[in-house]
C-alpha cells in the first residue's frame, strides 16, 4: 500500500490533533512539490517569512482560481472579494478605510474602550457555568465570546447571532481544504448561498446605520465622509462579512487552543493565576505554539520565485504553513516546548506583511482577558479527554468540543 | 597571554566612551550586557542624560512631546561615571589619556569616540546670532524654536534636506506660513535624488509650503533691536520673516582630535570594518573604537567603501558592535554590516529606505505611484540593486533589502504587486553632480582609502 503524500497526511482530519510531527517531517524539504497540480509547500520560518513580504506573492482570488483552485470560483461570484483576497492597490484602499473605523491614528480608542465590557462578558460567561462541575469550553465560552464581541463591534444585535452561526459555519467549512477537495456542487452552492444572505443581512443593518450612524464599526464602514474615502456598499458588505469570519472563528480557536495546552501545562497555568500580568506573553507564545491559523492556503506568485534553489514557476499556488515555520529550529531555540518565558517571540501566528491579521490587537485582548479569567475562577480545572475531538478544518484548526471539570466557581 | 589580557580588561579595565548620545547609551549597555565589569565613564558635552534626537523635528515641534522628555529608555543599569556638560578637547593616544574642558584629564584602557555631528551653523556668525536664528540639533535647540514658534508670523527654514523638510511639515501642521528654501532643484535630492525629489516638492506645495529651490540665502537681516526680519535670496527676491531655522546639514565632531594622530577629519573618523579607528597613516589602532555619525567605515555590501551614515538605526548597531569588539578576543570580533536604512516622516507621509540611494545612478518605480505619493523606487548602480525608497509602503522594504543585499540585477525584470505603467523602465536617478556644494547628504561615500588625502574637502562655510 502506498503511502499518501505528506501533504495529504497533513491535511488527512486523522491527524488534527497532532500535526506538529507531520510538519517537523515537512520543514527536511524546504518547497515540498508532490503533485504536479498540487501547491508549492514552504515550512520554514525564514523563507514563509521571506514570502509573506514578497511583492510576486498575489492574494488576488482571480489569480487563485487561475489556478485552479475550485472553491475560490465560487466565491468569487455574489459578494466581491473582500480585502484578504486582493492586491495592492485595492487591497491597500479598503484596508486603510477599514483600518481608519478601527484602530490608530483615526480610532486609537476604539479596542481599549472595550477592554471593560470584554471583562463583563467573560465574567457572564463564566457565571453562565452555574452549578455545573464539567462544561464544554467551546460552546459555553469560546464560542459565544467572540461572536458577542464582534457582533458589539461592528455594532450587530446580538439577538441576530443564532442566524449567524447558519452563515457562517458553511462559510468557514469552505475554507477548509479537505471539504474542498471533496466539494460537490451542492456544496458549494451552499456557501454561496450563505454568503448572499449574511451579505443581505448586513446591508440592511449598514443601511439602517447609513441613516443613524451609531459608534459602531459598521457606521464607520459607511460614512462616505470618512477620512480614507469611502467604500461602496458592496465593499462594505464583503468587510464586514470578513471581519465577522475571521474575527470569531479563529479567536475561538485561539481561546480554546490556549485553554488546553495551559491545561497540558498545569505549572503555567497556576503561574497565570498567580499574577495575569503573565497574560500577554502566554498569548504571544500560543499564537506561536498552537495558532489557530495553521497554514495559508490561498497564495499564488506572479513572477518565479526561488526559494532555497527551488524555483517555484509563475502562477503556481504556495502554502505556507505557519504553524510548522513557528516550531522552526532555525528559528527558535527548543521550538517544541511551550515556552512562555521566551524572550524572542516574534512568531507567523498573525502572519506577516500587508495582510497581517487586521483583528490582531482585539484578539490579544479577548485571549488575554479570556485566560486570565478561566484561570482565576476556575478551581483545580483539568482535562475530562486528552486529545479532545477537533474541528474538520486544517486551516482553521482547533477542538470542537473541550470538556473541563473544576472543582468550584470561584 | 592574549587572552589573560581580554579577562583582564572585562573583569577591572577602564572603559572611557566619549559622547553621551544614542551610540554611547547602547555601547555602555552592550559593554555590561556582555559582561564587562570594570569601570564605564561616560563623558558628554551636552549637560544631559542621552535623550532621542529624531522627535526633534517631528513629535516635539508638534507639540505632541516635551523637548525635555525625550530621554533614550535605558535597556539595563550601565554603572557608569558620567561627566555631562563637559566636553573632550583632546586626545593623547600614546599616553592613552583624554583631555576634557575642565582641564581633567581621563586614562582609559580602552577608548570609544561617539561624538556624532552638530548642526552646521550659519556661515555670517553675526547673522547667526541674530534673536529668531535657530538651528536644530539639541534639546535646547528644540526648545527654543518651539517657545519661537508659538508667536511666529513665518518661518523661513534654509535647506529642504530631512530636517528642514520636517521642521516644514511640523510649521505647516502648527498653521504657520513656511518658506523653505533650497540650493538644488527639489527637497531631498541630496538623499534620494531628483525624481524622488520631484514628489517631495509636490508634497510640500500641496500642503501649502511656499518652497524656494534653485535659490540660496545670501544674507539675514535684522532690526535695530537685533531681531531676524527678512531673508535675502540669490535671485534677488526678499521674504520678511520673523523665524529662521538654518538646516544645511551637519559637521562631524573631530576637531578636538586635531593633532592626536588619529586618522580623523570633516568627514569623521576612518575605522575599520570592526570599528577600530585608523590612526593617519592609516593603520588601525588597538584601543580605539569609534561608532554612530562620527565614524567613517567600510561597508562589503556597497564595495567596500567608507559609509558615514548619519542613521539612526546606525549608531544603534555600530555601537553595539563596537562595544562587542572592544571587549572579546580576536577571533570573536564582527564587522560593523548594518544595511543602511533611514526613515522621515513628513505630512504624514512615511518615508522610508533601506541601501545607499545616492549610490544609484537609476530608479525604477516598481510598486504603486509617485502621483499617489504611495510607491516604491527601486535604485540602481551598474546593473545591481543598491537601495530603495517607500513613500508610505514601508512593508515591502525588507524584500528589497534582500535584494540589495543579493546584488540583485537591476532593472527590475520580475512583475510585482501594483505595478505602474510608469514602473515598467528605469530613469535617471538625477542625483546632483557631487562636485557642486549642495547640502551635504546624509550617507556620504569617500573612496576606498580611510587616509584618502584626495577627499574633496567640504569648506566649514556655506
Amino acid at each position: 500500500m502506498t503511502q499518501a503524500s505528506l501533504f495529504r497526511r497533513i491535511t488527512d482530519f486523522a491527524n488534527r490533533a497532532d500535526p506538529y510531527p507531520l510538519y517537523e517531517e515537512l520543514r527536511r524539504t524546504p518547497v515540498l512539490h508532490e503533485e504536479e497540480d498540487g501547491p508549492y509547500v514552504v515550512s520554514s520560518f525564514w523563507d514563509i517569512e521571506s514570502l509573506l513580504h514578497d511583492p510576486r506573492i498575489s492574494s488576488d482570488a482571480a489569480n487563485l482560481a487561475a489556478a485552479g483552485d475550485e472553491l475560490a470560483e465560487a466565491q468569487s461570484t455574489g459578494l466581491p472579494p473582500s480585502f484578504l483576497r486582493l492586491d495592492p492597490p485595492e487591497h491597500d484602499r479598503l484596508r486603510r478605510i477599514a483600518n481608519s473605523a478601527f484602530g490608530p491614528p483615526h480610532k486609537p480608542r476604539r479596542i481599549e474602550s472595550m477592554r471593560g465590557e470584554l471583562h463583563e462578558i467573560v465574567g457572564g460567561l463564566i457565571d453562565g457555568f452555574g452549578e455545573a462541575r464539567e462544561i464544554d469550553l467551546v460552546d459555553q465560552f469560546a464560542y459565544p465570546f467572540p461572536v458577542t464581541v464582534i457582533c458589539r463591534l461592528l455594532g450587530v444585535p446580538r439577538e441576530d447571532e443564532p442566524r449567524f452561526r447558519s452563515w457562517v459555519d458553511p462559510l468557514v467549512a469552505s475554507l477548509d481544504p479537505e471539504t474542498r477537495e471533496s466539494a460537490d456542487e451542492e456544496f458549494v452552492k451552499a456557501a454561496q448561498e450563505a454568503r448572499m444572505q449574511l451579505g443581505m443581512y448586513l446591508a440592511g443593518l449598514v443601511e439602517q446605520r447609513t441613516k443613524d450612524p451609531q459608534d459602531d464599526m459598521l457606521s464607520d464602514l459607511a460614512d462616505s465622509r470618512g477620512p480614507e474615502g469611502a467604500m461602496t456598499m458592496m465593499e462594505v458588505m464583503s468587510t464586514a462579512v470578513l471581519l465577522l469570519i475571521a474575527g470569531h472563528e479563529t479567536t475561538v480557536n485561539l481561546i480554546t487552543n490556549g485553554m488546553l495546552t495551559l491545561l497540558r501545562h498545569p505549572d503555567v497555568l497556576r503561574r497565570l493565576r498567580e499574577d495575569p500580568g503573565l497574560a500577554a506573553n502566554i498569548v504571544e507564545e500560543l499564537l506561536r505554539y498552537e495558532p489557530p491559523v495553521q497554514i495559508v492556503p490561498q497564495r499564488t506568485c506572479i513572477a518565479d520565485i526561488e526559494v532555497r534553489g527551488v524555483t517555484i514557476p509563475k502562477g503556481s499556488r504556495i502554502w505556507l504553513m505557519l504553524a510548522a515555520g513557528n516550531r522552526d529550529p532555525e528559528r527558535f531555540k527548543d521550538p517544541e516546548r511551550f515556552d512562555p518565558d521566551r524572550g524572542d517571540i516574534q512568531h507567523l501566528g498573525f502572519g506577516s506583511g500587508i495582510h497581517s491579521c487586521f483583528g490582531a490587537p482585539l484578539a490579544r485582548l479577548e485571549t488575554q482577558i479570556a485566560l486570565t479569567e478561566l484561570a482565576r475562577r476556575l478551581d483545580s480545572p483539568r482535562l475530562v479527554e486528552d486529545p479532545p475531538p477537533y474541528r474538520q478544518n486544517a486551516v482553521l484548526r482547533g477542538p470542537r468540543h473541550l470538556r473541563i471539570a473544576f472543582d468550584k466557581l470561584r | 597571554m592574549a587572552a589573560d589580557h581580554v579577562d583582564r580588561l572585562r573583569r577591572e579595565g577602564r572603559i572611557v566612551i566619549v559622547g553621551a548620545s544614542l551610540a554611547g547609551l547602547r555601547a555602555a549597555e552592550t559593554l555590561r550586557a556582555e559582561g564587562f565589569a570594570g569601570s564605564l565613564t561616560m563623558i558628554g558635552d551636552e549637560p544631559y542624560e542621552p535623550y532621542d534626537r529624531p522627535p526633534l523635528s517631528k513629535a516635539v515641534l508638534l507639540g505632541m512631546a516635551s523637548p525635555h522628555r525625550t530621554e533614550l529608555p535605558r535597556r539595563r543599569e550601565i554603572d557608569a561615571k558620567w561627566r555631562l556638560g563637559v566636553a573632550a578637547t583632546g586626545l593623547d593616544l600614546s599616553a592613552k589619556r583624554v583631555r576634557l574642558a575642565d582641564g581633567d584629564e581621563v586614562e582609559y584602557d580602552r577608548l570609544l569616540i561617539a561624538t556624532g555631528v552638530r548642526a552646521r551653523p550659519w556661515f555670517k556668525e553675526e547673522e547667526g546670532r541674530l534673536d529668531g536664528v535657530f538651528l536644530l540639533r539639541t534639546r535646547d535647540d528644540a526648545a527654543g524654536l518651539l517657545q519661537r514658534l508659538r508667536s511666529a508670523r513665518r518661518v523661513f527654514i534654509i535647506g529642504a534636506g530631512f530636517a528642514g523638510c520636517e521642521v516644514a511639515s511640523a510649521c505647516r501642521e502648527m498653521g504657520l506660513a513656511v518658506t523653505l528654501a533650497e540650493r538644488a532643484g527639489a527637497p531631498l535630492v541630496g538623499a534620494l535624488g531628483g525624481v524622488i525629489g520631484a514628489v517631495a516638492a509636490e508634497l510640500h506645495t500641496e500642503n501649502g509650503v511656499d518652497l524656494r529651490t534653485g535659490v540660496t540665502v545670501t544674507a539675514l537681516e535684522g532690526d535695530p533691536a537685533g531681531r531676524v526680519r527678512a531673508v535675502h535670496l540669490s535671485d534677488g527676491g526678499e521674504v520678511e520673516t520673523d523665524v529662521v531655522v538654518v538646516s544645511l546639514g551637519s559637521l562631524r565632531n573631530t576637531e578636538w582630535l586635531t593633532g592626536s594622530g588619529l586618522g580623523a577629519g570633516p568627514r569623521g573618523i576612518a575605522c575599520d570594518a570592526g570599528c577600530r579607528a585608523f590612526d593617519f597613516r592609516g593603520i588601525v589602532t588597538d584601543d580605539v573604537f569609534v561608532a554612530g555619525d562620527v565614524a567613517r567605515s567600510p561597508h562589503a555590501l556597497f564595495g567596500y567603501q567608507f559609509l558615514s551614515l548619519e542613521h539612526w538605526g546606525n549608531a544603534v548597531a555600530q555601537a553595539e558592535t563596537a562595544a562587542h569588539n572592544m571587549i572579546c578576543r580576536g577571533a570573536d570580533r564582527r564587522p560593523h554590516l548594518w544595511m543602511p536604512a533611514f526613515w522621515s516622516s513628513q505630512f504624514r507621509v512615511n518615508i522610508k529606505s533601506v541601501g545607499v540611494p545616492p549610490m544609484g545612478d537609476q530608479i525604477m518605480i516598481t510598486q504603486g505611484s509617485p502621483a499617489e505619493r504611495r510607491f516604491v523606487g527601486v535604485y540602481g548602480y551598474k546593473g545591481r540593486v543598491v537601495a530603495a525608497v517607500s513613500f508610505d509602503n514601508t512593508r515591502w522594504l525588507e524584500f528589497y533589502q534582500r535584494q540589495i543585499e543579493r546584488g540583485a540585477p537591476f532593472p527590475v525584470e520580475y512583475a510585482t504587486v501594483d505595478r505602474r505603467p510608469e514602473g515598467r523602465q528605469p530613469v535617471d536617478a538625477d542625483f546632483p553632480d557631487p562636485s557642486l556644494p549642495t547640502h551635504g547628504p546624509t550617507v556620504t561615500l569617500s573612496g576606498y582609502s580611510p587616509a584618502d588625502q584626495q577627499l574633496v574637502f567640504t569648506p566649514a562655510h556655506h
